[in-house]
């Protein structure tokens, strides 16, 4: 036991800041948990799906948990079913074979119903493009609030992602 | 090539490895795979191929074989009456996937094979559609339909009940569905259901220029990219017969032991938290996010994706930069080992690893079990130190095994491989700082103007990564005919299956854990 104190104490606190929204708006790790506490209400819930990656945007949404980016600590978490969540986080081209998984998880899924597209595959269809096999972009399957670029995209900017889907959540409001 | 008293008649590809190819009849294809298993020889990919060419031609299937001399790799052209071929599954049960998913993706069955349900394909594909057929690719895909259900196997019995989960799993996982029939909180039976992820990356392959498939290569499993990057661009180099340079190897060999310890310190936090020890995950994800930022800063990219290429690597690294690799890897070691001592000591964390899981040595070598997951069950393969293509053959790596076959023993390999690389970036850090061998780090990969075939086979962080190339030469139209990716997942998934009988239900994620499995290469 003394052995993982020592650990403990020894590596601190490595969390950072968390990232400036915009120039303009630049918030806070605090802002932040006030700002979802404002629009959602509440945390923030995600449920991830992966419709078809390569499994590269899988490791860097999993990165966002460990202690740099500490995301539990705004206000954010993971969970495990669609009805838990206020937002899915979906990869990939979405792959024939999950079209409908991902489709029903939509549904499952209760207002607000946040949808960030991750990865070069989810906003375009990448590399995979759309075959007999492929449905391309997550936006050809479910409708879609934000899309993050990257291949796959740093930790980092599938937070903004999220944050800006939050945002924009808030801004059209009422439109949906 | 002599095969348990058989002579056969081969050619040896210009490849890194010792790679050959003989074209077979289907008596010789069944006597050949009968001595191979007889001999301890393994099968590591069997894949099919449309080599019609107008009236000529005709659909072939293949097979990939380890045996003592290296990999034979034997093609069996099909007649044109009836595309079947002798079943391999009596011989090597891993074959039984690949020939269903061989059957989906170009219509060629395997002869008396017990299982001929569909593997890759659900039912939502258009109707009638092969799409590693040559006339299907040309035309349109057609409409998409609703998917089919799958007809798991049942267990019947008093008190036997069924557990679906997936394909959307409950973490940030990949998709597939797994079908456990239990007793109680006992598992009786296993049945994975993969293929959800397919979304055609062998056909997408056919009409790419063959200098640009190393990114797509590079995507088939995010996890090790790397390794198909090295195998993809090994084997487009034997194709065109092209020398890469002395310190590209080097870099290249750097960079896939990067990738292993990235991997190995990923699973080892997660293994910790899957036995609800938030502090191994806490730690080891620590570390894993300081590897990938160097790794950033070191090559452009925190999971090296599109560092090799073909004739070499995208860029060489810094004299500054080499110096805090080699810093790194000695603050890494000084933690592993530290965190190593609190897995080791913690009685409730070895409680959850020990004999959970368990894969004996006997069952693995029966099943084919390989890479990673096999070196815990007692199987001694690694191509680092079997069949060390450079720069491998002058670092001399140590493998590493363990006989118990439990979550515990694949947690053991992966601290002393993480050990074991970091020995490997070290020297080779150092050979990059003292050599002499020139800057080069590209060569010219000019390909031939006839068809040509070729190989790479690369041990990534998992196992054995294998890349299967047909060239068409000028008549084909600048673009490759075929590639073939195998992800040693494909052996190991079937062997999970056994892994968890008997084990309870939530030790599951745990047991799935510790092979840590791609979806993605394995669905394509």
């Amino acid at each position: 036991m003394w052995r993982i104190l020592k650990q403990i104490a020894a590596q601190g606190i490595r969390s950072e800041a968390a990232p400036e929204f915009s120039a303009a708006l630049g918030v806070e790790g605090e802002g932040i948990q006030h700002e979802l506490l404002a629009i959602l209400g509440q945390a923030l819930t995600i449920r991830q799906v992966d419709a078809g990656s390569c499994n590269g945007c899988e490791l860097e949404i999993n990165a966002l948990n460990n202690p740099y980016y500490n995301i539990e600590g705004l206000g954010i978490k993971f969970v495990a079913s669609p009805r838990h969540a206020d937002m899915l986080l979906v990869t990939g081209p979405v792959s024939r074979n999950m079209e409908e998984a991902l489709r029903r998880t939509y549904e499952a899924t209760p207002a607000p119903k946040l949808v960030v597209a991750v990865g070069d595959c989810g906003c375009d269809g990448g590399l995979f493009g759309a075959s007999y096999a492929s449905c391309g972009r997550v936006a050809n399957v479910i409708p879609v609030d934000f899309a993050v670029a990257g291949c796959p995209p740093p930790p980092i900017e599938i937070l903004r992602g999220i944050l800006a889907a939050v945002r924009r959540c808030r801004t059209s409001r009422g439109s949906r | 090539m002599l095969i348990s008293g058989f002579s056969l008649d081969c050619e040896r590809l210009p490849a890194a490895l010792p790679i050959w190819r003989a074209s077979v009849r289907s008596e010789t294809w069944t006597v050949v795979a009968r001595g191979v298993a007889a001999n301890g020889g393994r099968l590591l990919a069997l894949w099919g191929s449309d080599r019609t060419q107008g009236a000529a031609g005709s659909l072939v299937v293949s097979v990939a074989y380890v045996v003592r001399d290296g990999l034979l790799w034997l093609d069996l052209p099909l007649s044109k009456r009836a595309a079947i071929y002798p079943d391999l599954t009596p011989f090597f049960s891993c074959a039984g996937r690949m020939q269903r998913a061989a059957t989906d993706l170009l219509g060629v069955v395997a002869e008396g094979a017990t299982d001929q349900r569909p593997w890759l394909a659900h039912g939502g594909w258009p109707e009638a559609y092969l799409p590693l057929r040559r006339d299907t690719s040309a035309r349109a895909p057609g409409v998409a339909r609703e998917l089919t259900d799958y007809p798991f196997v049942r267990v019947a019995g008093d008190g036997v009940h069924e557990i679906p989960v997936g394909p959307v799993h409950a973490g940030i996982i990949e998709p597939g569905h797994f079908r456990f029939s239990v007793v109680g909180e006992k598992v009786l039976r296993l049945e994975q259901r993969l293929g959800y992820k397919h979304k055609g990356i062998e056909q997408r392959f056919a009409g790419l220029p063959p200098l640009e498939g190393y990114r797509l290569a590079g995507r088939v499993s995010g996890d090790s990219t790397v390794a198909y990057a090295w195998a993809y661009c090994m084997a487009l180099e034997s194709v065109a017969g092209c020398a890469v340079p002395v310190r590209a190897l080097w870099l290249r060999a750097l960079l896939l032991e990067r990738e292993r310890i990235a991997n190995h310190l990923g699973d080892l936090g997660a293994l910790g938290n899957d036995a609800a020890f938030a502090f191994g995950l806490a730690q080891f994800s620590r570390l894993r996010e300081e590897w990938l930022r160097l790794s950033k800063e070191a090559f452009g990219h925190r999971l090296m994706m599109d560092c090799i290429v073909p004739g070499g690597v995208s860029s060489d690294i810094e004299h500054a930069i080499a110096d805090r690799l080699v810093r790194q890897c000695d603050s890494i070691a000084h933690e592993v080992q530290t965190l190593r001592q609190v897995y080791d000591e913690h009685s409730g964390l070895q409680d959850r690893f020990m004999t959970t899981g368990q894969v004996l040595p006997e069952l693995a070598a029966r099943l084919g079990l390989t890479g990673l997951a096999g070196r815990a069950s007692g199987q001694a393969a690694d191509l680092r130190c079997h069949r060390p293509w450079a720069p491998y053959d002058q670092l001399a790596v140590r493998i590493a095994t363990q006989s118990k076959g439990d979550v515990a023993a694949r947690v053991a390999v992966r601290f002393d491989e993480v050990f074991e690389s970091l020995r490997l970036i070290r020297a080779i850090l150092l050979w990059l700082g003292e050599s002499d061998g020139g800057s080069e780090i590209r060569g010219e990969v000019r390909l031939p103007a006839k068809a040509a075939l070729g190989a790479g086979w690369v041990e990534g962080w998992r196992g054995e990564v294998f890349v299967a190339l047909e060239w068409d030469g000028e008549r084909g139209a600048s673009c490759l005919r075929r590639c073939h990716c195998h992800d040693p997942s494909w052996q190991n998934w079937p062997v999970l299956e056994h892994a968890v009988i008997g084990n309870i239900v939530p030790d599951f994620p745990l047991i799935n854990k510790s092979f840590n499995l791609s979806y993605a290469g394995h669905d394509l």
